[in-house]
């Protein structure tokens, strides 16, 4: 019924031979719908944003590295200035000159955190502390990244006798206890970086001090080998992939091989395992500082203020839960932030 | 269509691979051993054989991806690789002698193969796996540009990246994108145009539309088939299929075990093939009319193919064929000429021709 209806309206449709015939060029080209290609990093990106768990930590990095590297720039304070009179106040609490000038009508900064027992204003000692916590990571993953990351390629590319050579030699490394050498190596580095730290040009140690230096030099020698065998595994995956052969057909060199074709595809595993180094990096430097093999003095860590609080722990507990609740957060999220970035730039590793 | 020229040739090719072991254990995968074609200017030869049988590894010992073990190989007269341990021959194949009258062996010789990488292309089986993942189809293509420098500017480089890519059937909206937004026959579209931005003469199609569905197999068959005529190209096509193959091949080889058993001419090879296993393959091939299918025989074989580990001693084909006695587990037979351009390889090839029940004629694609 509906047909019959149907069709003296059809007829009525303004439709004539011409619209049966076939497309030209630009109507083809006009109905072609074209996706915004999407690379690599952009596609990394958007499964990053998308992690809640990731962006979340990624804010409280961001906090920490403000909390760490800025803040202190403003801060009335600074990290070795003694307070006479405001030794160990408690929080917001302030010490007897700083009372009277209170009294005087001038404006007196508050002890967010209290002072400690030489009269040093905490709050500002957390933030120096994290700097140095931080920066010992920062820089012992690159210096991990770079070393481990060019002896795995190396071996990796290279393969056969040259391969099984120095893998044996980051076998032999792996079984010297880390703590050991860290404090070998301390004891008997640190007169010379002392020496060193007084030759022009080199005065910046003496600030650094020559237990950190002592701890960046054993990280650079021993803690590249979990990163040495992670880029070794991939190259060997990759070289061997066909890409690579047909690179080789047309013609390329290694130098060309590495660069464009290597390089690229493991670039993602190298920033995930870099990222994951630091928290490992300034777990290790607080609990030598908690030690007494980290900072030197003035200079704080987060594991040295630790130490230096254990003694009053009882009647002064706050010095010590806060660089202790510092560690832990800023472990929690670098390793938060770091699986984020596995999951987003480096699937396969999951597992 | 085939000149007379041989544009490459190769002579008791022999890869082997290590396996593990040191000193006098050491193992070798046994993946070519002594295997000698020619293939003319212009022609196709098709190469045939189960999966594990050394295919693919002869055409990429002949473009020398891999260093061969043993052997010769001639490109356009020009010996690429020599081994300097195998006889040289005469152009009738009879061996060079010295003055002491024993066979005479080349000059080692591995020449540096960049030049010959603009000659020589490949086109590989996985389309997946073949292409970067972190570059766009417009570098992937340009990438052999690059290298060999081949375009003065960059205008003119993307403008033959584009006009390679629209030989292939893509356009250039596409040279921006990322392999994992292309589907398989597109992709293997892109790994042709790649192997032809160097303007090669000779092309080596490992198994190229294995990885592909009947529908785009077809398409990118016929590709290579116009390819070949508008370029002149010369092509050494890998496939398991022998339909396939005796669609687009002049000739045919067929590989057992890392060996040739048999070669010759796809129209005699499919009618006239003498070598036992040659004629189980060409009763496997479905044919489409059911009543030659029920009137045609299966020949089906016994048993697994053995390691290429450990052979088998002589014929390497003795564990599987019906023909097989004393003499082929004491000797390795020897692959002659038995007939005008068609080689064979077996001790028995009388008891199996008499034997011979005619296969039914196989209409050529």
């Amino acid at each position: 019924m509906e047909h019959t209806q149907n069709t003296p309206e059809l007829e009525k449709l303004p439709l004539g031979p011409d619209d049966f015939s076939p497309a030209t060029a630009s109507e083809k080209e006009s109905l072609v719908i074209m996706r915004e290609s999407v690379n690599f990093w952009a596609d990394g990106l958007r499964r990053l944003r998308k992690n809640k768990i990731a962006m979340v930590s990624l804010f409280f990095i961001l906090l920490i590295v403000i909390f760490a590297y800025i803040l202190p720039s403003f801060w009335p304070y600074t990290y070795d200035q003694q307070i006479k009179y405001s030794e160990n106040l408690s929080a917001f609490e302030y010490g007897k000159t700083e009372l009277q000038r209170i009294e005087a009508g001038e404006s007196v900064f508050p002890h967010i955190c209290g002072t400690d027992k030489l009269g040093r204003d905490f709050a500002v000692r957390l933030m120096m502390a994290t700097r140095v916590s931080l920066t010992v990571g920062i820089i012992c993953s690159i210096c991990v990244l770079v070393i481990g990351a060019t002896y795995g390629a190396v071996a990796g590319f290279t393969g056969g006798l040259v391969d099984d050579i120095m893998m044996r030699f980051t076998d032999i490394l792996y079984t010297i206890p880390d703590i050991l050498l860290i404090i070998l190596l301390s004891i008997t580095l640190k007169p010379r970086i002392i020496s060193l730290a007084e030759t022009p040009g080199f005065e910046w140690m003496q600030k650094v001090g020559a237990n950190l230096i002592a701890m960046f030099i054993v990280f650079a020698l021993l803690y590249w080998v979990g990163m040495a065998r992670i880029t070794r595994s991939q190259v060997l995956v990759l070289k061997e992939s066909e890409y690579v052969t047909a690179a080789r057909a047309l013609g390329a060199g290694s130098g060309r091989i590495i660069r464009k074709h290597l390089l690229t595809n493991c670039i993602g595993t190298l920033i995930v395992t870099t990222t994951l180094q630091i928290p490992a990096a300034i777990f290790t430097e607080s609990y030598l500082s908690f030690l007494g093999l980290g900072v030197s003095a003035p200079m704080p860590s987060l594991g040295s203020l630790a130490t230096d609080a254990v003694k009053g722990m009882n009647t002064y507990p706050h010095l010590l839960l806060l660089p202790a609740i510092l560690i832990s957060v800023t472990i929690l999220v670098f390793n938060l932030f770091g699986d984020g970035l596995r999951d987003a730039f480096d699937p396969k590793l999951k597992n | 269509m085939s000149g007379e020229r041989n544009l490459i040739e190769i002579q008791h090719l022999q890869q082997y691979f290590p396996a593990g072991g040191r000193g006098q254990k050491r193992r070798w995968v046994q993946a070519v051993d002594d295997v000698s074609f020619f293939i003319r200017k212009g022609e196709t030869l098709g190469l045939v054989g189960e999966s594990g049988c050394g295919k693919t590894t002869v055409g990429r010992t002949m473009l020398r991806l891999y260093e061969p073990t043993d052997g010769r190989i001639l490109y356009d007269g020009e010996v690429i690789y020599d081994s300097g341990r195998c006889p040289l021959q005469n152009a009738d194949g009879s061996p060079v002698l010295d003055e002491n009258g024993s066979p005479k062996c080349g000059v080692k010789t591995a020449v540096d193969m960049l030049p010959f990488r603009r000659k020589m292309q490949i086109v590989f089986q996985d389309p997946y796996a073949s292409l970067d993942p972190r570059m766009t189809i417009g570098d992937i293509v340009g990438e052999s540009i690059d290298i060999h420098k081949l375009c003065s500017s960059k205008q003119e480089r993307r403008e033959r990246i584009i006009s390679l890519l629209e030989r292939v059937g893509l356009n250039s909206e596409h040279a921006n994108r990322y392999p994992h937004e292309f589907s398989g026959g597109q992709r293997q579209r892109v790994g042709i145009a790649r192997a032809l931005a160097v303007r090669p003469e000779f092309i080596v199609c490992d198994e190229p539309v294995s990885a592909l569905d009947v529908s785009i197999q077809a398409q990118v068959v016929n590709m290579f088939e116009d390819l070949q005529r508008e370029m002149g190209l010369t092509y050494l096509f890998i496939a398991h299929d022998l339909s396939v193959v005796k669609h687009i091949s002049n000739r045919i080889g067929v590989m057992y075990l890392g060996k040739l058993v048999e070669l010759a001419d796809s129209f005699e090879l499919i009618a006239h093939s003498v070598h036992p296993y040659t004629r189980s393959l060409i009763s496997a091939i479905p044919v489409a009319d059911p009543q030659v299918a029920r009137a045609s025989k299966r020949i089906p074989l016994q048993g697994d193919v053995p390691s290429p580990l450990n052979p088998p001693s002589g014929c390497r084909f003795r564990t599987r064929c019906p023909y097989a006695d004393e003499q082929c587990a004491a000797e390795v037979p020897v692959f002659r000429e038995i007939g005008p351009g068609h080689w064979a390889a077996c001790h028995h090839l009388d008891r199996v021709e008499g034997e011979m029940t005619p296969l039914l004629p196989v209409t050529m694609g």
